[in-house]
């Protein structure tokens, strides 16, 4: 656990936090990039630069500006009159605490199943990635496709049906 | 075929490119201030008073008749009159300009004052490089800054200033013919009056 | 002598840096050159804008400006004291921070890219196993500073200017990026300095630039036509024209902040380029062969800034595309002969080496490209203007 890992660690904490304690949305539409951005640095920190690299190309390319866009065209971008934090705070606190001990458990479990190996050169280059996926990985890359696909064409539709309707 | 438009707007681009550094037609960007064009005869700015010879106090055809003042339409000519009178190009005795003030930061040049002067005692300048630092009492001209020559005004519009010339002889010899029968006729009548007891006696 | 010619940056740098102890050195390497990089590439920007002005003009038979030094070259030293003198004005409503953080986002993030280009034999700063994917996942963040530009000034018109830029920008990422993944396909690797020596290559003198290939013409083509609208340039510079929305996302900016929008636009323009020059027109590596004793880097720039002359020139030729034609042009037209550049492209890799590939692959571009021409103009909506009064 380096220097260079608490700070970025810090980094997309104090981003995710700000997520969710902003009152402004889009500011908190902001700081989710943040934490974003740090996780990408994280995944650099490991050595995955395709990881960290498509990661930064998604997420903060097009998730961001997706879900910046989604507060804009609604009404999201005006501050909520009844204040940020909601009712059920500790329902929400117990899914939180739920979730996170189980991934917690899968990512120690996994770190102690698998042997250390040599530290160094990154043991995947995109080279491997590539040939993954193409190979052993190729039945889910499809499916993915397909789901994007559908995704888009939808999309298309509804926005052609509103275009009628509107005519 | 798609694109075949584009690529003739470059080529014509770039004829225009090429082309702005041999010939001197396509470039026709004068260099100002180090070039000028010579303004056309018809050109106007702002209004200055025409003197004749060479006092300008004492050739100036103005005599405060102030009707430049009532028909500008932003009101920028202030005249305020004299208490004497001095002789006109006629020789008739006329009241002067005591103060002739335009503001040419209001005026608009329309040469109306130009056109209602009955004395041709106001025409239009072509100086416009009238920049100056004190915004209102640089751009307030008085009598002094106002007054021109006759010869100035040649150079600027010869063939306007040439038929002033002509008509304002014209009226001078008039009014010459009109002193001379004025004299003749007074002459005639003096000497008629004893001719008449004398026409009794005989 | 060529050779240290060639190395002359490399050189230097390592020259610089043994004055320092053992432990400094690659910190202090990789910190030279990022201030050269810092330096250069800016003293560049000065130059184009001077180029620009003169260069439109002279496109549109008028001198452009000359009186700031000899031919008007020190030009943008007058600019730059202007936007730095002005005063800084931000709207009172205006969201503070977020407006003061656009411009350094964007200019950063285009800072960003120079880091892996290969601006001559063993000059790029960063040698990247992923580098083309570095450059597009840090050209994809530029858009984010656009909307936040847009959006803390609380202007409508500004706030459409983004949406519209950041519109065009995400249309015209994917031919973008699709046309690049062609040259991937065909090297093998996204490292870019491995791009540029696959093309170092020459048969006969002649070099094996990307765009010497029918699949390389027609992807270089579309990559620039993809980096015209990614960089905000005419003919598609509607969210920034000056007579659109006064000055779409960058209304509310004054003074500096605007010439830091003003260096970040310019800059990407630069960075764009470069990386069209080193995936399709060889990088650092010559024309011919036997024109091998020029330095590296000169003709790294030299294609840089003929890529620069060349978006000057269509800024002066072209009138502005409107929001709706530009998105048709990138959905309807340039994405799909990108995918089917990429197809080209498997063909090339696969027909083998011989004569039959350039004439299939020359085909299957031509015909594809006529189709969908006459496909698009079949409909023929040039006709006389209609005209639908309001009741």
């Amino acid at each position: 656990m380096s220097f260079a890992f608490y700070l970025i660690a810090a980094l997309t904490l104090a981003g995710g936090l700000a997520a969710v304690l902003l009152k402004n949305t889009v500011h908190c539409a902001l700081a989710l990039t943040v934490a974003f951005a740090g996780q990408a640095l994280l995944f650099l920190d490991l050595d995955a630069q395709f990881a960290g690299f498509a990661q930064i190309l998604v997420y903060i390319g097009a998730v961001a500006i997706l879900v910046v866009f989604a507060i804009l065209l609604t009404k999201g971008s005006e501050t909520p009159k009844g204040g940020v934090y909601s009712k059920h705070w500790l329902a929400g606190l117990v899914i939180a605490a739920a979730v996170f001990s189980m991934l917690g458990w899968a990512v120690i479990w996994s770190v102690h199943a698998v042997p250390r190996g040599p530290v160094g050169t990154p043991a995947v280059t995109v080279l491997d990635i590539g040939n993954a996926l193409m190979s052993r990985y190729v039945l889910p890359l499809e499916i993915v496709a397909l789901l994007l696909t559908a995704a888009m064409i939808g999309a298309v539709i509804i926005a052609m049906h509103e275009k009628e309707r509107a005519k | 075929m798609l694109g075949e438009g584009i690529l003739k707007g470059l080529a014509e681009t770039a004829r225009n490119f090429a082309l702005s550094f041999v010939s001197k037609e396509r470039l026709t960007t004068v260099q100002y201030p180090e070039q000028r064009i010579a303004p056309i005869e018809a050109t106007r700015d702002f209004p200055f008073l025409v003197y004749d010879g060479d006092d300008w106090q004492a050739g100036m055809r103005c005599v405060a008749c102030q009707i430049c003042e009532k028909e500008c339409p932003p009101k920028c000519i202030y005249i305020a009159k004299s208490t004497d009178k001095k002789p006109d190009y006629v020789g008739k005795q006329q009241f002067y300009p005591a103060r002739f003030d335009i503001d040419i930061s209001v005026c608009m040049s329309c040469q109306i004052c130009v056109e209602v002067c009955p004395f041709e005692a106001i025409k239009m300048d072509t100086e416009f490089e009238l920049s100056t630092t004190d915004r209102f009492g640089g751009l307030l001209f008085d009598r002094e800054q106002l007054a021109k020559s006759n010869e100035y005004y040649h150079r600027i519009h010869p063939t306007e200033a040439t038929a002033v010339d002509a008509v304002l002889a014209e009226g001078k010899a008039k009014a010459e013919v009109k002193t001379i029968t004025a004299a003749i006729a007074s002459a005639v009548k003096g000497a008629e009056i004893p001719a008449k007891p004398a026409g009794d006696g005989a | 002598m060529t050779e240290r010619l060639d190395l002359i940056f490399v050189l230097i740098q390592q020259w610089l840096v043994g004055f320092l102890p053992g432990a400094w050195r690659p910190a202090a390497g990789v910190v030279l050159s990022v201030v050269a990089i810092v330096c250069l590439f800016p003293a560049l920007f000065a130059l184009t804008t001077v180029f620009e002005r003169k260069g439109l003009a002279r496109i549109q038979n008028r001198i452009g400006p000359n009186r700031v030094g000899p031919l008007g070259i020190l030009q943008p030293i007058a600019d730059g004291i202007k936007s730095l003198t002005k005063e800084d004005i931000v709207p009172l409503s205006a969201d503070a921070v977020v407006h003061f953080l656009a411009p350094v986002l964007l200019v950063v993030a285009v800072f960003m890219g120079f880091a892996v280009l290969p601006m001559g034999r063993n000059m790029a700063l960063v040698d990247m196993d992923a580098g083309l994917l570095f450059f597009f996942a840090i050209g994809a963040s530029t858009e984010l500073s656009v909307f936040m530009a847009g959006w803390s000034s609380r202007n409508k018109y500004s706030l459409l200017g983004a949406m519209r830029a950041v519109a065009q920008m995400i249309s015209y990422e994917v031919p973008l990026l699709l046309s690049s993944v062609a040259v991937v396909m065909i090297t093998g690797s996204l490292s870019l300095t491995k791009i540029v020596a696959a093309q170092n290559q020459y048969t006969w003198g002649l070099p094996h630039w990307y765009i010497f290939t029918p699949w390389g013409l027609a992807g270089f083509l579309m990559y620039a036509i993809a980096a015209t609208a990614e960089t905000n340039r005419s003919p598609f510079d509607l969210p920034e024209g000056e007579s659109e929305l006064v000055a779409g996302y960058h209304t509310e900016y004054s003074g500096f902040k605007f010439a830091l929008f003003f260096l970040g636009e310019y800059l990407a323009m630069f960075s764009i380029s470069g990386l069209g020059t080193t995936l399709f027109l060889g990088g650092w590596s010559a024309p011919l062969q036997i024109l091998g004793w020029v330095p590296s880097w000169i003709w790294f720039f030299s294609k840089l800034m003929l890529s620069i002359f060349v978006f000057i020139w269509l800024r002066g030729t072209l009138p502005r595309l409107r929001q709706d034609q530009l998105m048709n042009f990138a959905w309807k037209f340039v994405l799909p002969l990108t995918l089917l550049n990429l197809m080209v492209a498997a063909a090339w890799r696969f027909l083998g080496d011989g004569w039959e590939r350039w004439v299939i692959c020359s085909a299957v571009v031509v015909i594809a490209y006529t189709g969908m021409a006459w496909a698009g103009m079949r409909h023929g909506h040039f006709g006389p203007r209609s005209y639908r009064y309001a009741e």
